[in-house]
């Protein structure tokens, strides 16, 4: 009997020896897959063992966390709520993220392989990697003037968009969708109460969750005349070349007239094209647009970025919040051939020309910047969790669409809309301000969109672009109200970039005394934290121990540009 | 492991020294690698502790003293009962009995509320009452060998213990569905608050009453045969045996729904008679029946569904997890996650989040342990169990009876198979059935029955270890005192 149970034994290996070779699959081969499945909620407690990174601009924490006492020990909040809601989005516990906080998370969660060196680290301080810091390209100001100069708007919309870019580089300055909401509550650790307050959100009628300014598309009405100028003065035509206008223009093939918003507009029988601009003179550039055909616009429109689906808003090493594509539509006929009726209504942002906010600033931007369209982003650096620089945008071209010399052309004449058109009340004094406004018809509402995209230069460089959209801006002077926020945006552009110019601190310098100081503070509480003791009190000074002077020398550079001791004092803003 | 599990044959002539000797050094080697595993099982739990709690509280190392407590005096009660027994069984299962217990309590602080963790109870919770049922199960076994001095004469009560087994199996089985249903299989009798699991039971019972009637039945079964395709088939009236066993096992499957005891009653007797017979055929017709069975099964679970739609469901998830993962696969899929994020090192005891897997406690305790020992860890335990087997089986191997060699062959073999079935299961390799891990999921009846198991193997491996001559009251015969044959011939009793 001895050798079947010798046998049995060898029978026993084997079984073993399959339990083994399985669990080397499941925990060795596939452990990386399994660690990462989206069903794995292990990991997402995990991330909030430790601090996620802060979401930033200008110093100012847009997102930041706070410690609890639950399961998820940081609860992730926007002290700003509702105010950059669309550009960072928010981060749930069991909803999808959104904005920044998804296109950016594995950096924030401290995951992104940018992030190894400080992991290596950590593995042997035995200290938990903390997320890394994202600071974003916008400006606080424009920002703030954005959302007020929406708000505000004397027209009765409520609901609209706004963009602000630097033409030189791309960099966002303001990025703003109205209605907004307050991500704080999404955030919260009650995933009940999360997802009460997303179906909310997403329930309201005014669509708060939906981003205006990136991923809607509406007609750009007369802001599509720029894209049509562009067009002209590409093949030949000059900014004085005349053109044929009229008070009415009926295309060949259709039966309803084009005319122009006010008998004053235009009734000659020949305009300039600058006058046609600056007037915004419908019959004008619809016959031109019948002139010029459709693959001329097409293309151009082309070039300035419509059609465009892959382009994301973030970081430009890539990732970042999708932006929809804005389309120029169809102009054919079922036959092929051109349908000039439609081409007529394309030529002036009508029929089935749609745009985002984003892309008619970028039309400005490109005016602006000499005909380079540079590649918009969000985020100007990004930080380790000790605030070592470890990215810097660097702007990237993407296209010439327009040549210089037709550069400087549409410049004169978006110049000529602003100082004595239909833009005049985007004006700054004392800087040299072009821009398009245009007003939308969409469907049967009689509230018409307002649109207004437009740049601002200093000695002939440009220091901004806007594009400003009123959605259902009351039944006239949407434009105009949109040309004015235009205006109050550009101008909180300067007016921040004055300040900052007094007060920049260049990244990767060491913190101000002060702010070291939180930082060591923080560092040690959370440390008592950890180790369950309770909070101190007010007025408890930790004795001033090794670890904690570790931790600073940790957190500051080596060697710094202020070691010398030679920099103006005082100037530097607290950030 | 230091002391060899199959002395040397003791000539007849060697007086009472040496063999004392060599007792006393088996249990000096017993106590140290119990001294030892303990201390693991005590560093497990500090770990634990200094994790999941930031702290260790003060009173960490009671639980692991009340078992390493028991396990001593199940030591003692080894050294003066079973002097020659395999030293190395009863600290193998003594580290998986403890590790359980330190790993349920520590499931326990996992659902504790945060502000009580540092202060359960030591016999609260899950873990609080497996230490209990630990108790209770070792100081059964040490009654075992007690009372059973000799392993032989259990075949006394061979008829007696195969009818108990098989009532304990078919008590489920017709017993309404409120009374024995558990997460879809029948394996319980619940009164009240309380359940037991009488299939586990019945595997001692039932391998006695095999054993037994193999010794009896092996001329027929493994000389009348018929030849074909070169293998000897036996006659058709000895399948009888087989049939009614596979019948069982297949009643067991439908009835109680649940394919890990059909396949773990039906390898435990087709080893049995196999081992009995040396016979190969028995082994193909076995494995052929048992997965046409299964095969058939799962068609019928597909086609009609019924008492096989749970087995086809099974297999469903087993063929894929990710299939359905928030309902169906849902316990897979988490087991899986469990056992991917723990990867090679784990996330160390008490890092992990094993309350993430369903069924953590019981049949998922494999899993939940491997997220936080990792691949490194859980290969240890594997070795262990597999430790075991082997040593059951060796036991086997040198006793000198063959009654004797089926017990301990079919015991050790069921050991490893169910480590096989379970462990199988909740890491995709086969379907998942619902088996208890031996030693490490809750369970009272689990535990009983299996440190039963133990005490059975310790008892047959005295009898194998005792020398030939010296042995009291004629134990383990063979008189003779000449060269001992490797396989004996069954003798009367």
């Amino acid at each position: 009997m001895n050798a079947p149970l010798r046998r049995a034994g060898v029978v026993v290996m084997v079984l073993f020896g399959l339990l083994f070779a399985n669990l080397n699959w499941v925990q060795a081969y596939k452990a990386d897959e399994y660690r990462t499945s989206p069903y794995n909620a292990r990991v997402q407690v995990d991330q909030y063992n430790r601090p996620r990174g802060v979401i930033e601009v200008s110093g100012k924490a847009l997102a930041e966390n706070q410690a609890t006492d639950g399961e998820l020990k940081y609860l992730r909040t926007y002290p700003f709520k509702s105010q950059f809601a669309h550009v960072i989005g928010y981060k749930p516990v069991n909803l999808g993220s959104t904005g920044i906080e998804q296109a950016e998370d594995e950096f924030l969660a401290g995951t992104s392989d940018r992030l190894f060196a400080d992991r290596f680290r950590d593995m042997f301080t035995g200290e938990e990697t903390a997320g890394g810091n994202v600071v974003l390209s916008l400006s606080l100001p424009a920002q703030d003037a954005a959302i007020k100069g929406l708000a505000n708007n004397p027209v009765g919309s409520t609901r609209g968009a706004a963009v602000a870019v630097d033409p030189k580089t791309g960099a966002i300055q303001a990025l703003v969708s109205m209605p907004s909401f307050d991500p704080n509550p999404l955030a919260s650790h009650d995933t009940e109460e999360a997802q009460a307050a997303y179906n909310r959100l997403k329930d309201d009628k005014e669509g708060p969750l939906r981003n205006r300014a990136l991923s809607e598309v509406l007609p750009p009405g007369s802001t599509f005349k720029v894209i049509d100028s562009a067009a002209a003065l590409e093949s030949g035509y000059k900014p004085e070349t005349s053109i044929p206008a009229g008070s009415s223009y009926l295309p060949p093939t259709s039966g309803t007239p084009i005319r122009n918003s006010s008998p004053g507009i235009c009734p000659e029988t020949q305009v300039t094209l600058i006058e046609a601009l600056t007037e915004s003179c419908n019959t004008g550039f619809a016959r031109l647009a019948v002139e010029l055909g459709s693959d001329k616009i097409k293309e151009k429109a082309k070039a300035f970025g419509f059609e465009d689906t892959d382009l994301k808003v973030g970081n430009l090493d890539g990732g970042g919040i999708n932006v929809a594509a804005s389309r120029t539509g169809d102009m054919q006929n079922p036959d092929g051939g051109e349908d000039q009726a439609a081409l007529a209504q394309s030529g002036i942002g009508q029929n089935n020309v749609r745009m985002t906010p984003l892309e008619g600033a970028m039309i400005a931007a490109t005016v602006a910047n000499g005909g380079e369209r540079m590649r918009p982003y969000l985020v100007q650096q990004l930080l380790g969790p000790d605030r070592r620089t470890i990215g810097t945008a660097s702007p990237k071209k993407i296209n010439n669409p327009i040549t210089g010399p037709v550069a400087s052309d549409l410049q004169q004449m978006m110049v000529s809309v602003v100082e004595r058109g239909t833009g005049r009340r985007a004006q700054i004094d004392g800087f040299t301000v072009g821009g398009k406004t245009g007003t939308a018809q969409d469907g049967d509402d009689e509230r018409d969109h307002g649109w207004f995209i437009g740049f601002v230069l200093k000695n002939g460089e440009p220091i901004s672009a806007v594009c400003v959209l009123l959605e259902r801006a009351g039944v006239s002077g949407g434009s105009s109200a949109a040309a004015e926020i235009g205006g109050q945006i550009m101008q909180a552009v300067i007016r921040g970039e004055a300040t900052d110019a007094q007060s920049r601190r260049p990244a990767g310098w060491p913190l101000p005394p002060r702010r070291a100081h939180r930082q060591r503070w923080h560092g040690r509480c959370l440390a008592r934290h950890r180790r369950g003791a309770r909070p101190y009190r007010r007025g408890e000074e930790p004795a001033p121990g090794p670890a904690g002077g570790a931790r600073l020398r940790r957190a500051l550079p080596r060697r710094s540009p202020h070691d010398g001791d030679n920099q103006p004092s005082g100037r530097r803003r607290r950030v | 492991m230091t002391a060899p599990a199959v002395p040397a044959p003791t000539p007849a002539t060697t007086g009472e020294m040496p063999r004392v000797r060599e007792s006393s050094g088996r249990r000096n080697a017993e106590l140290a690698l119990l001294i030892f595993v303990m201390l693991l099982v005590l560093a497990y739990s500090a770990t634990v502790e200094a994790t999941a709690l930031d702290t260790i509280t003060g009173d960490f190392w009671v639980p692991v003293a009340l078992v390493a407590g028991v396990f001593l005096g199940l030591h003692v009660v080894i050294r003066f009962l079973a002097p020659y027994a395999d030293p190395a069984i009863v600290p193998a299962v003594a580290l998986l009995n403890g590790l359980g217990v330190a790993f349920l309590r520590r499931i326990d602080l996992a659902f504790a509320d945060a502000n009580e963790r540092a202060d359960l109870p030591i016999f609260s919770g899950v873990g609080g009452r497996q230490l209990a049922w630990t108790l209770i199960a070792v100081v059964l076994a040490a009654g075992l060998l007690i009372i059973v001095r000799d392993h032989r004469a259990v075949s006394r009560y061979a008829y007696t213990l195969g009818l108990v087994g098989i009532i304990l199996v078919m008590i489920p089985a017709v017993l309404p569905s409120q009374f024995s249903e558990i997460n879809g299989a029948k394996l319980w009798i619940r009164v009240g608050g309380f359940q037991i699991q009488p299939g586990e039971f019945a595997k001692l019972a039932l391998v006695s009453f095999f054993a037994y009637y193999l010794v009896r039945k092996r001329e027929v079964l493994s000389l009348a045969s018929r030849r074909f395709l070169g293998i000897d088939f036996p006659r058709g009236r000895d399948l009888g045996p087989v049939v009614a066993v596979w019948l069982l096992s297949l009643m067991v499957l439908v009835f109680e729904k649940d394919l890990g005891t059909a396949l773990l009653y039906f390898g435990m007797f087709v080893v049995i008679l196999y081992v009995a017979t040396e016979r190969v055929s028995w082994l193909i017709i076995g494995l052929l029946l048992f997965f046409g069975g299964a095969v058939l099964a799962y068609v019928l679970g597909a086609s009609v569904g019924g008492p096989f739609a749970n087995f086809y469901q099974r297999a469903e998830i087993w063929m894929d997890p990710f299939a359905k993962p928030y309902d169906d696969g849902y316990q897979m899929v988490q087991s899986l996650l469990g056992l991917g994020t723990g990867g090679l090192f784990g996330a160390g005891p008490g890092g992990g989040q094993p309350n993430k897997i369903p069924l953590v406690v019981s049949d998922f305790v494999f899993a939940g342990l491997g997220e936080e020992i990792g691949l490194f860890g859980l290969s240890a335990l594997l070795v262990v169990y597999l430790l075991i087997a082997e040593r059951g089986l060796r036991a086997g191997l040198a006793v000198r009876d063959s009654f004797g060699k089926l017990v301990a062959g079919g015991l050790a073999f069921t050991l490893g198979l169910q480590v096989f079935v379970i462990v199988g299961g909740v890491t995709g390799l086969i379907p998942l059935t619902g088996q208890t891990t031996p030693f490490l999921s809750a369970g009272g009846s689990s535990l009983m029955a299996n440190w039963l198991i133990i005490a059975m193997l310790l008892r047959i491996s005295d009898a194998a270890g005792r020398p030939v001559t010296g042995a009291p009251g004629g134990r383990a015969g063979a008189a003779g005192g000449g060269p001992r044959h490797s396989c004996m011939v069954p003798r009367r009793r």
